[in-house]
């Protein structure tokens, strides 16, 4: 299913941040998406609660989120859907074969405000979501601070069952 | 030239409770030598062992992460030196094997056979980098390598081993994760 968009509305970093605390995270494995680097990452690095690793590039998030499984902590892959995108291969291999709980959240850069991604001008951006159906890997939109509310159950699930989730930014956090 | 085979075999002996992170060719040789519950394969993405392995050396401070790198993997993923630099744990030891060749994707030579991974991981960051060409000098420093404070480079300068199809998946298979999490108590 298309995901819904909304004009009104606004997206605040902290109660993400919260949630992802909820979650049980402690490792943000990032490379900076300039669509959540000011709501999220910025808040992010100065967290006690949070080890930041910032690697070179999106791939890498994946191999050091999968050691971070086994050795039972709990990891958010913060990255913006062109690094989703250079991903593909490690997403494939660790978050689809081998059915690692691999918890992303990603930064769709540029849509416009009201549009879903799906309908969205710009291609890299419709194409997300169905990339992501077509690999099985359950999504959410997180739009509004009224989405906000999916991601800390939707990072456990991911945990308990070992399987992967992507949360979609469409709007930029404040 | 050092042989691959014979350096696996000199390290089992020395290892105890070091977590290891094998992928591809070595992963081959080391799961027939060494079949550990503490033995960690890293495959489907290539070039993300050191990656899987420094994930692992944060999580478990406590114990030592001994990463077994193919030369061509690490190219597909240089900027994990630059990461592995900025984060520098304490509990990490790289080990690179330079035959200059994609061993396993059929043996072909990598774009530039003479790269210096011990130069590229000094300018990543990386303070306690080594370079072996002598089974003597891996022998004697061998300890050294496993036991200093990390993150540890090695580039190890080694013939090419043998190529052919090797059995990935079995060396992925559940039984094994199943039994690696368990010894992690995870």
């Amino acid at each position: 299913m298309n995901a819904p968009s909304k004009v009104a509305g606004v997206l605040h970093g902290a109660p993400i941040i919260k949630a992802v605390k909820e979650a049980g995270v402690s490792h943000i494995l990032s490379v900076p998406d300039l669509h959540t680097a000011g709501g999220l990452l910025t808040p992010i690095r100065s967290d006690p609660d949070f080890q930041l690793i910032r690697t070179c590039k999106e791939d890498e998030t994946f191999g050091i989120a999968a050691g971070l499984t086994y050795g039972n902590k709990r990891a958010l892959i913060l990255i913006q859907y062109t690094g989703f995108l250079y991903s593909m291969n490690a997403i494939r291999a660790i978050a689809c074969e081998h059915k690692q709980p691999m918890c992303m959240m990603i930064g769709l850069l540029s849509k416009e405000v009201g549009v879903a991604p799906q309908e969205s001008k710009k291609f890299g951006l419709r194409i997300i979501e169905p990339i992501l159906d077509v690999m099985g890997i359950e999504r959410h939109y997180i739009d509004v601070d009224e989405d906000v509310a999916k991601i800390a159950p939707a990072i456990m699930r991911a945990y308990e069952n070992s399987h992967p989730v992507a949360m979609l930014i469409g709007r930029k956090p404040i | 030239m050092m042989n691959r085979t014979q350096c696996l075999q000199m390290l089992a002996p020395h290892l105890t409770d070091e977590i290891v992170v094998a992928t591809y060719s070595t992963a081959s040789e080391w799961v027939e030598m060494s079949d550990r519950a503490l033995n960690y394969y890293s495959f489907g993405a290539m070039g993300l062992a050191s990656s899987h392995g420094l994930g692992l050396a944060l999580a478990r401070p406590e114990r030592r992460v001994v990463v077994l790198d193919g030369d061509g993997s690490l190219l597909m993923n240089l900027g994990t030196l630059v990461t592995i630099g900025a984060v520098a744990p304490k509990n990490f030891t790289h080990i690179v094997w330079h035959n200059g060749s994609y061993e396993a994707n059929g043996g072909h030579p990598l774009p530039n056979r003479e790269v210096d991974f011990t130069t590229m991981a000094r300018g990543a960051g990386i303070a306690n980098v080594r370079r072996i060409e002598r089974m003597e000098d891996y022998e004697a420093q061998l300890p050294a390598i496993l036991s200093e404070e990390g993150p540890v480079f090695v580039e190890m300068m080694i013939e090419q081993g043998p190529l052919g199809p090797r059995s990935y998946e079995d060396m992925y298979k559940a039984e094994r994760r199943k039994r690696l999490r368990e010894a992690l108590g995870a």
